[in-house]
């Protein structure tokens, strides 16, 4: 356990931002380029938890439990949104028999 | 009695509420019954206040608060009843004629598909009434004094289906809104002069006042404009012959005996204001003596029976306002409260004649009616006589009041006020004669369905033919034997201005001066009645055909001097050319424009725009994300 909060302790604030930062481009870059609307969805997730790793460490860094506390909602949120969008996924792939998002472009002008 | 006061125009409202709600459920019966009772326990209720009022000699007005209304600073005013000798008089006649008239319209309205519309608005228009001539104050007149003039519209307009009607409806509500405003500008200086609304406060304080104080001259002033619109005198007069266009009994109950007295009403209301004006009064008196001898010589050139009843009932407004300026208050209430009875009484046999005729309203067309219609006949004679002013009926002797106060005026105006009284006998004989005697000048058709109107329609007649000749005696003046009891009565009411013209008063008439006078004009009314006699029985003559060439005189009086014409010309055209021109040029040019240029710039801009939505996923999360990165970025480098 000692080690582990050592280690911990040697990290700083940048470290996480940049974490956090990496996960986040990650995610949206994922968003943008792949067109399997699953992966985006997980790439969705991804950018929820950079920001939840964010919020954990600034909390960590001020000394301010409202932070994490803030995590936990969005993590509730997220599960929520989570059961939700699966749901969608399987019914549009019941559909169009296809995971291309590209496929669903009848709305429009 | 008195705590059931607030039933009286209670009633009637309800009336209106159950026949416009429920009238079309209920069988017209019902309807006609309901209506006809809920006036009818109010007359029962005023007579039972009545009878112990008129006991006690003198008797205080009796004041009954119901609501408190508004409560403002200093402004305090309350729903509340006053119970005097002019309001008691007042609700006795419109309650009174006012069931009469429902009664006949269960007949006359029988076979119209708007009979429960049209009592709804008939009990309507009793609640108004009578919320006008019971309320304590200026504000409760004010309510009643346009709820008369909305239901009069309505009822004008009842048969909205014709164009023509719905202008005459237009016509009588847009004059009397130029006489209201009169009137509401003379009640807001009222209320700057005497900070107060209530009749007993400024009477109160007016005792004070010095006669001819200029802010009374112009309260005075405003109050009769207000009178003007209402009752119908020059210039605003025009209204009332078209109001004609309503069914028969509106004609008699609104347009004859009740509604366009509320003028009169207004001033012997206020008789102490009017008092402190005289140049109030002289203007009055012109006005009312302009307008009983202008509206006298066209009844004497029209063809349409009921035409001429309006213009005699303008006429004989004309002599209430001639009384009014006078100073004879009692005599105007007077002839106000005779020419109720006869006025209404000569509507309803002229829309028994009408029914009875099948809707033809020409003059032209009738004649030889009294075989078919003995009993509209007989009664319709009465009435004659009684407006012709024979004695002893009772226009004999409420006209020779006025002209009694005239002669001790000035004796031209005696001349003057003869002369309308000679054309007034001439015109009704003539009428008369034309309808009922002769030969009967309507189609084959017409005449085979001749028949006398149903019970429901004599009755109210034959009760009106009573009052008629009975009604003159509350006021037998004092060289005939009579008591002057309407005088005596009315002597609480107009203690302030006796107080204020304690001279003037005992300027009474000789007793031989009176019989001359008397006698003079009983025998130039029965010249003038044996010449129309001549003329229209004996020698048959009829009215010439409207296109048939006549002398200037004739067209000019046919034409009712072009009053309408020359109200066309210098307001009306110029109204409708000057909105014609706005439309045409400002509007269309340029409102029109900006507001279609806004529109079309929005299609335009909108349908350029529509072509981002591509339907691709990817794009709209790439254009998300760039919109995410400007906002982030615009939030870092603009702060």
């Amino acid at each position: 356990m000692e080690n582990i909060t050592q280690f911990t302790g040697a990290l700083t604030i940048n470290h996480y931002l940049f974490l956090s930062s990496v996960l986040f481009s990650i995610g949206v870059m994922g968003v943008l380029l792949r067109r399997n609307f699953i992966i985006i969805f997980m790439c969705v997730e991804l950018m929820l938890n950079a920001v939840n790793i964010l919020l954990a460490a600034f909390s960590r860094y001020n000394g301010n439990q409202s932070g994490q506390v803030f995590v936990f909602f969005i993590m509730v949120v997220a599960a929520a949104e989570v059961a939700v969008g699966l749901a969608i996924l399987v019914m549009i792939f019941r559909n169009i028999r296809t995971t291309d998002i590209n496929a669903l472009k009848n709305l429009k002008w | 009695m008195e705590k059931f006061a607030w039933l009286i125009p209670a009633l009637p409202l309800i009336g209106f509420l159950f026949s416009i709600f429920f009238g079309k459920k209920v069988s017209k019966t019902v309807v006609a019954s309901v209506a006809s009772v809920f006036v009818l326990i109010p007359f029962i209720i005023t007579v039972a206040i009545f009878l112990p009022f008129i006991s006690v000699a003198e008797a205080e007005a009796i004041r009954i608060p119901l609501l408190e209304w508004i409560n403002i600073g200093k402004l305090t005013v309350n729903y509340s009843i006053q119970l005097d000798q002019l309001s008691l008089l007042m609700m006795l006649v419109i309650t009174g004629v006012g069931f009469l008239i429902h009664v006949y319209s269960a007949g006359y309205m029988h076979d119209d598909p708007g009979f429960h519309r049209f009592f709804a608005y008939l009990n309507l228009f009793i609640f108004f009434m009578l919320v006008l001539v019971m309320g304590s104050n200026f504000l409760m007149l004010f309510i009643g004094w346009e709820g008369v003039g909305l239901c009069s519209y309505l009822l004008i307009g009842f048969w909205y289906k014709n164009m023509d009607y719905n202008k005459a409806a237009n016509k009588a509500f847009i004059m009397n809104r130029i006489g209201d405003l009169g009137l509401l500008l003379g009640i807001f200086l009222i209320y700057l002069r005497f900070s107060s609304f209530e009749y007993s406060r400024i009477a109160y304080e007016a005792i004070d006042i010095a006669v001819g104080d200029p802010i009374i001259t112009s309260i005075t002033l405003l109050l009769f404009i207000g009178a003007i619109g209402k009752s119908a005198q020059l210039p605003l007069f025009t209204w009332l012959p078209d109001a004609m266009a309503g069914p028969t009994p509106v004609s008699a109950l609104i347009h004859a005996a009740t509604m366009v007295t509320a003028g009169v009403y207004l001033i012997i209301r206020t008789n102490i204001l009017f008092t402190l004006a005289p140049f109030t009064q002289e203007i009055i008196m012109f006005v009312g003596l302009a307008t009983a001898l202008f509206a006298a010589t066209i009844g004497l050139k029209q063809n349409d029976i009921k035409k001429v009843l309006a213009y005699s009932t303008v006429s004989q407004l004309g002599y209430m306002f001639f009384a009014l300026g006078l100073g004879a208050y009692t005599a105007a209430y007077f002839h106000l409260f005779t020419h109720a009875f006869f006025k209404a009484l000569l509507f309803l046999g002229s829309g028994s004649v009408i029914h009875a005729m099948g809707g033809e309203q020409d003059l032209r067309k009738m004649g030889g009616l009294r075989k078919a219609l003995p009993i509209t006949h007989a009664t319709f004679l009465i009435g004659t006589i009684a407006i012709a002013g024979l004695p002893p009926l009772a226009g004999f002797f409420s006209k020779d009041q006025i002209l009694a106060s005239a002669y001790a005026h000035h004796p031209v105006l005696w001349i003057m006020g003869v002369l309308g009284a000679l054309m007034t006998a001439f015109y009704m004989f003539r009428l008369y004669y034309l309808a009922f005697h002769g030969s009967f000048r309507g189609t084959h058709e017409q005449e085979h369905h001749l028949h006398e109107s149903p019970k429901t329609m004599t009755v109210p007649l034959v009760i009106l033919a009573v009052m008629s000749v009975i009604a003159g005696f509350v006021n037998v003046p004092e060289v005939l034997g009579g008591g002057h009891w309407l005088d005596n009565f009315f002597t609480p009411l107009l203690a302030g201005t006796t107080l204020i013209l304690e001279e003037n008063v005992h300027e009474h008439l000789s007793h031989t001066v009176e019989y001359i006078l008397m006698g003079s004009s009983v025998l130039a009314v029965l010249a003038v009645i044996f010449y129309a006699r001549i003329r229209y029985k004996n020698n048959g003559h009829v009215p010439a055909e409207d296109s048939e060439p006549m002398s200037f005189l004739e067209r000019l009086l046919s034409k009712k001097y072009y009053v309408d014409e020359l109200y066309d010309g210098i307001v009306s055209n110029p109204v409708v050319k000057g909105a014609g021109l706005l439309y045409n040029y400002i509007e269309v040019n340029f409102i029109d424009r900006i507001v279609n240029g806004v529109g079309q710039l929005v299609v335009l801009s909108s349908r350029t725009a529509r072509f981002m939505q591509t339907g691709n996923v990817g794009f709209y999360i790439f254009a998300m994300v760039i919109g995410a990165l400007v906002i982030l970025a615009a939030n870092t480098f603009l702060h």
